[in-house]
């Protein structure tokens, strides 16, 4: 009887189930895609920060730029020295210059490298690797006959997030009839000893051979594989970094397909330091934990023992991540998740008052069946079994109309730009806007990447939707049925007015 | 079969009280046909209320053979209704997405009756009142005397003791009412059914073996 009665009011009453069902429907789709895509910017930020600090790394010690201005900081400004012999002039008076300089990276300070030894005294600390980010700046045209000493000088770097090509900047400008280009490229120097964490934990060999121990203090460089394709060099070829020639040993890839990894190139890090000037000092720590439980407690142990330098765990990192991605994450964390919430209360309240209404208009009837001896029990079930079921056609109808929102998501997995700062965490871009005479400002190297967009579908947005058609059916059901319980049995006699 | 003593029903509404019934004591006994008539608003459908077990009096003592329903709470009296009191109303008060065998069996259900003894009980109440080729109807595929045929099947079904009528032929034709009436007289006679029949048509009342008035909650005996 229960369920040919349910089954007989819900076809019988079609509207209303449909009004229903569809209203929840849209609520479970849209609570499913937003969970779905709130996922996936999950994974793409995880991605990021995995290429920039590797695999291994559960937090980052690194030391917070001085403010612009302030002291002389390395990644103040880069300053080109052109001695009377260092162009060739030529007849018509232009002078064709070139040099190429390594210095630290923007965005980022240096600290003492001894640092290190005092992270790995920290208790809960299994291992931990150092790195200094520098930057290859490139200064490459010719000039007319001028002064050009100090119009080379001061140019700062400009911090631009929407630079297209990945950690690569380049702009040419003319300079009073003169001609140039300047290119920077990103030089990490790593530890070649530390496998297991780093910037190049994360990545995959595509050619040739990574840095190991017997690498130190030799001048050879792993490339990003993308940046040695459009550079066009390969395994075997020279690259000049900081007027050094380097050989190229191998080239990487990240692991995960859809980002760059960290950095154009990797050398070693005595190296790096040698030719930046900048012996015995690093830019990052990355510092593996001895279990994921202990990070709190690691992180609080190294804040105190490393005072002037700031402590980020992954969780405080995916907060650095900008450009399009951040601006994903956030719009899905606070629109979409208030969106959602708002179109389920919706959803809800309408199953709520249409129960109701339904109960409403249906007084006669259950008041009969109370008059012919139905328990209050047996109609409250009744009622909430319709709404239940309600619910649960709605839940179907979202699952499918969710998956097919997912899977549109997916057919045209949106490519985000997300800028992150590597190496310094928290700093929100290097320099300050700088121009060059009358040149255009050029682009700063800075960690741009493209990340497509993925919203995996897990069990748990299955069991979410599921979750709340029950949830809705059952509120809906057990206020309708609540009503029904108050009714009087002496309702049936109510003339039919 | 009911004995009612100095029985008052009042309602309350914002500051008015009103007196449905004053002081009601009578007895029906076991088998009679009672008609109940008077005007609108006289007290009619409260009494019958009583007499339904759908609520209690405000004071005085109603007894359905030894049962005392006045002091009886809500799951008793549910109880009491399932097994022992059919009712007709004016509007039928069928449920209108359930077939008319579906409707009959409603009237079982509480019981615990079996699925396919429930099944052949409600086929037969739908034949003894000559509806067995209508079963697999819904109530809006049936005319106003056939829908009440299928309320007075869904009264019959459970063999109650009594079988209480609130104008069952107020929304019918005279040739439908007497046809009703006809089915109606018919189980008073053959299974000793007690009825009680409200009506405003004098027609109906004719017909019974006892006639109250009932006047601003006060009963009257009719000869
Ligand atoms: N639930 C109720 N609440 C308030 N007043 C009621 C209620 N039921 C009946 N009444 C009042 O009690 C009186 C008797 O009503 P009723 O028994 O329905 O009369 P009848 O059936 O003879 O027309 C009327 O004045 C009616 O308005
Ligand atoms: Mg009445």
């Amino acid at each position: 009887m229960f369920f040919t009665y349910l089954r007989r009011e819900l076809a019988g009453r079609r509207r209303q189930t449909a009004i229903v069902a569809v209203g929840m429907a849209l609520a479970i789709a849209l609570v499913m895609i937003v969970n779905a895509v709130s996922g996936g910017v999950r994974d793409a930020q995880a991605a990021v920060l995995e290429s920039v600090y590797g695999v291994g790394t559960d937090l980052t010690v690194s030391q917070a730029p001085t403010a612009p201005g302030e002291g002389e900081g390395p990644s103040g400004g880069v300053r080109f020295e052109f001695g009377q012999d260092d162009g060739a002039t030529d007849d018509d008076g232009t002078t064709a210059l070139s040099n190429s300089r390594l210095t630290a990276g923007p965005g980022s300070s240096t600290f003492d490298a001894s640092t290190l030894d005092a992270v790995l005294e920290v208790d809960g600390v299994a291992a931990a690797s150092a790195t200094l980010s520098l930057t290859n700046v490139t200064f490459d045209g010719e000039l007319p006959q001028r002064p050009t000493d100090q119009a080379a000088g001061d140019q700062a770097a400009s911090g631009d997030a929407g630079a297209p090509a990945p950690g690569e900047g380049g702009a040419g400008g003319g300079f009073g009839g003169g001609n140039f280009d300047v290119t920077s490229v990103t030089v990490t120097g790593v530890d070649p000893a530390a496998e297991a964490i780093g910037p190049l934990s994360a990545v995959e060999l595509a050619d040739g051979r990574g840095l190991d121990s017997g690498d130190a203090g030799e001048y050879v460089v792993v490339l990003d594989a993308e940046y040695a394709t459009t550079e066009g060099v390969a395994v075997g070829d020279a690259i000049e970094l900081g007027g050094t020639e380097f050989e190229v040993v191998g080239t990487v890839t990240s692991t995960s397909a859809d980002a760059a990894t960290a950095s154009n190139a990797y050398i070693p890090l005595d190296v790096a330091q040698a030719l930046s000037g900048m012996d015995g000092q690093v830019s990052d720590i990355s510092v593996q934990a001895a279990s994921a439980s202990d990070i709190p407690a690691v992180k609080a142990d190294l804040e105190e023992a490393l005072p002037d330098q700031t402590v980020s765990t992954q969780e405080d990192l995916a907060a650095s991540v900008s450009g399009s991605l951040g601006s994903a994450s956030s719009l899905i964390s606070s629109l979409g998740l208030w969106l959602s919430i708002a179109v389920l209360a919706a959803a809800f309240l309408i199953a709520i008052l249409f129960t109701i209404q339904g109960v409403t208009r249906r007084t006669r009837e259950f008041g009969t069946l109370k008059a012919i001896g139905w328990s209050d029990r047996r109609i409250v079930g009744q009622v909430a079994g319709e709404s239940l079921v309600q619910g649960l056609i709605g839940g179907a109808a979202g699952l499918a109309l969710g998956f097919i929102g997912i899977a549109i998501i997916n057919a045209i997995s949106p490519s985000l730009a997300t800028t992150s700062s590597p190496l310094a965490a928290g700093a929100e871009g290097a320099g300050g806007p700088g121009g060059f005479g009358g040149g255009g400002p050029f682009a700063a190297a800075q960690e741009t990447t493209e990340v497509v967009l993925n919203a995996p579908v897990t069990l748990g947005v299955v069991a979410l939707a599921v979750g709340l058609a029950v949830v809705g059916g059952l509120l809906a059901g057990a206020i309708g049925g609540w009503r029904a319980s108050r009714l009087r049995p002496a309702e049936a006699l109510r003339s039919v007015a | 079969m009911y004995t009612l003593e100095n029985v008052t029903k009042t309602y309350r509404q914002k500051e008015r009280t009103i007196h449905a019934l004053k002081d009601v004591s009578l007895s029906i006994p076991t088998g009679q046909l009672v008609a109940i008539q008077g005007p609108t608003g006289g007290g009619k459908s409260t009494l019958l209320q009583m007499l339904g077990a759908l609520d209690r009096p405000t004071s005085g003592r109603i007894a359905l053979g030894e049962a005392d329903l006045s002091g009886m709470p809500d799951t008793k009296l549910g109880r009491i209704r399932a097994t022992e009191i059919g009712f007709v109303f004016q509007g039928f008060n069928l449920i209108p997405t359930l077939t008319a065998q579906e409707n009959v069996e409603t009237a079982i259900e509480p019981l615990g009756v079996a699925a396919d003894e429930r099944r052949r009980r409600a086929t037969e109440a739908l034949a003894s009142v000559g509806l067995g080729d209508r079963a697999h109807h819904v109530p809006s595929e049936l005319s106003g005397g056939q829908q009440q045929r299928v309320a007075i099947a869904r009264a019959l079904v459970k063999e109650p003791d009594v079988l209480l009528a609130d104008e069952p032929t107020g929304n019918l034709d005279e040739q439908t009412r007497d046809e009703i009436m006809d089915l109606l007289e018919g189980l008073h006679r053959d299974r000793g059914l007690t009825l009680v029949i409200v009506t405003h048509d004098s027609a109906v009342a004719r017909r019974a073996e006892r006639r109250l008035h009932l006047t601003h909650g006060t009963v009257t005996e009719r000869a």
